[in-house]
Order: structure tokens, then C-alpha cells, then sequence
């Protein structure tokens, strides 16, 4: 614990944010307080700060400890076929409807380590579509994205994602996807290819594309609502007439002024975009 | 004013029956919100909401991220993630690492209500077979509120609420039939 009482706390968390910003650029300021204080209470704990002083000078002085910051307190946890019930929404009802397109281009907001993104690759692949597909991955942290960019993911979650996969409906042997390479499984080059990973701050940033599905899975929820409507807009603007967005199963399209444009599908968390006014 | 703006209630293994004896003798016009943060498996969430909400005519709700945390209203906090709340009274939702091998952790839930209620707040603990929960009541306890623990004697699984018997200066150890009582005074 940094200090005892709370609003102290809560001042120190502000100070840190500045320093964010004054010194690297990045704008926690909309981030979701409660959240966002037991992520850097966490990281505190974790790297044994004996004091707020000392943490403040390592943050400012220190790049590398900034993206060791930046990894931590933002939070990269997710996984293939996540929510199995949202996969196989996309593979019945979605899948077809992209294949119309000549040109298929998915953008996976917030992908962290890119999981989502080989997901939407596989199905690509399943639908003889990942050849006329680009999926562009992106995160706020460029080190999640090497990860994910190496198509490496450890042996040991393969279960987990072979059953999500299963149960999205997927029937092909999932261990097909990856060679074993130890402890790790290796995706193949031919889904890894068609993955462009690249940094994007959804807090900064603008759109770079048009795309007919955005998949933004629990990011939002650590957002407060102004910033959220701020990134909405930036989907709505990313987004082709008819184009899809995807987002966690706890998530709404809360943005008031888009409520015309876009459609609830089916039970999952997806908009359709139906008009473009 | 009400002493009490919100209890919040931690259960693992064994504390649905609990909830399912508890939950239909409290009285309907309660002032406070409950919230209830269980440890179970991800999925079926609808099915749980309408379980509950067949024991009483509070209304029950599962938890989207955002809501706003309103007296009267049964809310339960979705699987898969950790629920928080936030300095307005909102609830927010975080998928972050596992915490005592649970999301939604009762710690995480605990703490961060006890930063926002203090001595508003009451938390219970339930049955469980881990220690999640009792360094949450700590910090309720430590932040004015007031804890109250499931008797372990009653508990279909005693080690949860028997380590916080043990860790916490609890205002209350009660037997199931005990707990809606207590409630329904505050």
C-alpha cells in the first residue's frame, strides 16, 4: 500500500497520470478509476516500491520501467475462441455475410497478444476466405505485440483454446493450427501472414481504414463512458455501411447519438452498422 | 439516512443454497443494494439471475459494466470477471488475472466497495472451500464497515468462513437462519 488514506492515494494516482502524459504522451485520464488504481497498486506491490517517491522517479526517469508500467496496467488477459457462444454467432451468421465482400478487412482493437485475431484467422481459413483477408491487430503496447506477432502461444493453454474451439462450433482438429515446439505452439505461417500487428492508442489515435468487422472485446469496460463515446465515434468512422462491431459480453453500445445507425444482432454483443446518417 | 448503503455478499462452494434460504425472507422494501459475488463456473449467468430471482420479489439484475448501483436492487456480478465499483457508485467490470485462483474474486470485490461505502458498507461471507474474502473484510473492517460471517458449523463447506472467523474482527458469526434477520434490521 503506498499510504494509508485513500484520498491521498487517489491524489498520487493523479500525479502519476500527469508524469504519464508530461513525459511519454499517454492519456490515462479516461481510463476507469477503480481499475485502473488496483492495476498500479498491483504493479507497486509486485516490484516491491518501498516508497511513492521511489516509484514516481523510476516511472519518469526510466523508459524501460514505463513499458514494464504500461504492460502491467493495462490489462492484456484473453484467449482463443473467448466466449465460445460469440464464435460460433460469427462463424453461422457473420461469416457468410463477409464472404460476399472482395476484399475482407477485420480490425482487432485493444487484440493484446493477438489470440482474437488468430481466432478470426482460423475461421477465415475455415471459410476459404483468409486469402482475400487482412486482419489488422492492435494494441496500445508495442510488447504484447511482438508476442503476438511471433505466433507463439505456450503449449499449455491448448487445451482450453481446442475446447473454446470445439464448442464454437469448429471442426477441424485444432492441433493442426500449430506445430509443438516444447513448451510452446507455434500457429502456422499461412494465419500469421495475414495478421498485420501494429500500435494504436484508441485514446489518440484515428482511424486508419475501413473495415467490415471491429472486434473490441474488453477494453471498453476500462474506459469511463466519456471515453468510450470518443472511441465509438472512432468505430463508427472505421467502419463500412453494413460493417459489424463486436464487443464483450458485459459491453453496450452506450454511444446515444450512433443508436440510429446501428442494429442489434442476434444475441451476442454485435452492432450492424445500417446506415450510414 | 440509512446506516447502510450496501451489504455485499461473497460465497463460494456451498453458499447458493444459502442464498436460496436467505433470499426469501428478506423484506422487499430494503434501502440498500445487495450484491452478491460468487465463484463459478463462466456461462449460464441468465440462468443463475432468474434462479435468484424466483426466491424473492426484489429485483434481481446481473451486472453490465456501468450500472449504477441503485438501493433495493439485488445485483449479481457477472462470471469471468472482477467486479469493482467506482467513487460515483457505478460498477465496473475488469478481466485481469485470477485472484485467489477466482475471477470474480471476493477480495477484489470487498476492497473496492470498502473504499467507496467505508462504514456504510456491510460485507458476509459464505461457505467456500478457499480463503478468498477475508482480506476484503479486513478492509472493510479497517474502512468502518461491518462483517458478518456465515457460522462455519452451518457451512456446507467451513473453510472460507472459518478463516475469516479467524482473521477478522467480525460483527457477527450467524446460522443461516439467523442471517436474514440481521439483514432485514439493518
Amino acid at each position: 500500500m503506498i499510504l494509508s488514506s485513500t484520498e491521498k492515494m487517489d491524489d498520487q494516482i493523479d500525479t502519476l497520470m500527469a508524469d504519464a502524459f508530461d513525459i511519454y504522451g499517454y492519456d490515462f485520464s479516461g481510463y476507469s478509476r477503480a481499475s485502473f488504481k488496483r492495476r498500479i497498486l498491483r504493479l507497486y506491490a509486485l516490484d516491491k516500491m518501498v516508497s511513492f517517491a521511489e516509484f514516481r522517479y523510476k516511472l519518469r526517469s526510466d523508459a524501460g520501467y514505463f513499458n514494464r508500467f504500461l504492460e502491467q496496467v493495462t490489462i492484456n488477459v484473453t484467449e482463443m475462441f473467448r466466449d465460445p457462444g460469440f464464435y460460433r454467432y460469427v462463424r453461422e451468421e457473420i461469416m457468410p455475410n463477409l464472404g460476399t465482400y472482395p476484399f475482407i478487412r477485420i480490425w482487432v482493437a485493444g487484440c493484446s497478444t493477438g489470440e482474437e485475431a488468430y481466432s478470426m484467422a482460423i475461421l477465415l481459413k475455415e471459410f476459404n476466405l483468409l486469402r482475400k483477408s487482412l486482419i489488422y491487430a492492435t494494441d496500445i503496447n508495442s510488447f504484447v505485440l511482438e508476442k503476438g506477432a511471433k505466433a507463439m502461444f505456450p503449449m499449455n493453454k491448448m487445451k482450453q483454446y481446442s475446447e473454446n474451439y470445439i464448442e464454437s462450433g469448429g471442426r477441424e482438429d485444432f492441433s493442426n493450427y500449430y506445430t509443438a515446439n516444447y513448451s510452446l505452439a507455434k500457429f502456422n505461417e499461412a494465419l500469421r501472414d495475414k495478421i498485420v500487428f501494429s500500435t494504436h492508442n484508441l485514446v489518440s489515435d484515428t482511424s486508419f481504414n475501413e473495415f467490415q468487422l471491429i472486434l473490441c472485446r474488453n477494453v471498453l469496460i476500462y474506459f469511463d463512458r466519456e471515453l468510450q463515446s470518443k472511441v465509438f465515434t472512432l468505430f463508427d468512422e472505421s467502419l463500412d455501411t453494413f460493417g459489424y462491431l463486436a464487443l464483450g459480453t458485459k459491453e453496450t453500445l452506450s454511444e446515444k447519438s450512433l443508436n440510429k445507425k446501428y442494429k442489434k444482432t442476434g444475441n451476442e454483443k454485435i452492432w450492424r452498422k445500417i446506415s450510414n446518417e | 439516512m440509512s446506516n447502510c448503503e450496501a451489504i455485499w455478499i461473497g460465497g463460494s462452494a456451498g453458499s447458493l443454497d444459502v442464498l436460496l434460504k436467505v433470499l426469501p425472507r428478506l423484506r422487499e422494501d430494503i434501502d440498500f443494494a445487495i450484491v452478491i459475488v460468487l465463484h463459478r463456473k463462466p456461462g449460464a449467468d441468465i440462468l443463475l439471475t432468474d434462479l435468484l430471482s424466483s426466491r424473492t420479489n426484489i429485483p434481481v439484475k446481473e451486472i453490465e459494466e456501468k450500472d449504477p448501483v441503485k438501493p433495493g436492487v439485488i445485483y449479481l456480478a457477472p462470471s469471468d470477471y472482477h467486479l469493482l465499483v467506482e467513487r460515483d457508485s457505478t460498477f465496473s467490470l475488469d478481466h485481469s488475472e485470477k485472484v485467489n485462483y477466482s475471477r470474480p474474486s471476493i477480495d477484489v470485490a470487498f476492497e473496492s466497495a470498502a473504499e467507496v461505502y467505508k462504514e456504510k458498507l456491510v460485507g458476509l461471507l459464505l461457505s467456500g472451500a478457499n480463503a478468498d474474502g477475508v482480506n476484503g473484510l479486513l478492509k472493510i473492517k479497517k474502512m468502518g464497515g461491518r462483517v458478518i460471517i456465515q457460522h462455519p458449523d452451518s457451512a456446507k463447506v467451513s473453510y472460507m468462513p472459518a478463516q475469516a472467523g479467524l482473521y477478522v474482527d467480525y460483527d457477527a458469526l450467524l446460522q443461516i437462519e439467523e442471517i436474514a434477520d440481521w439483514i432485514n434490521k439493518l
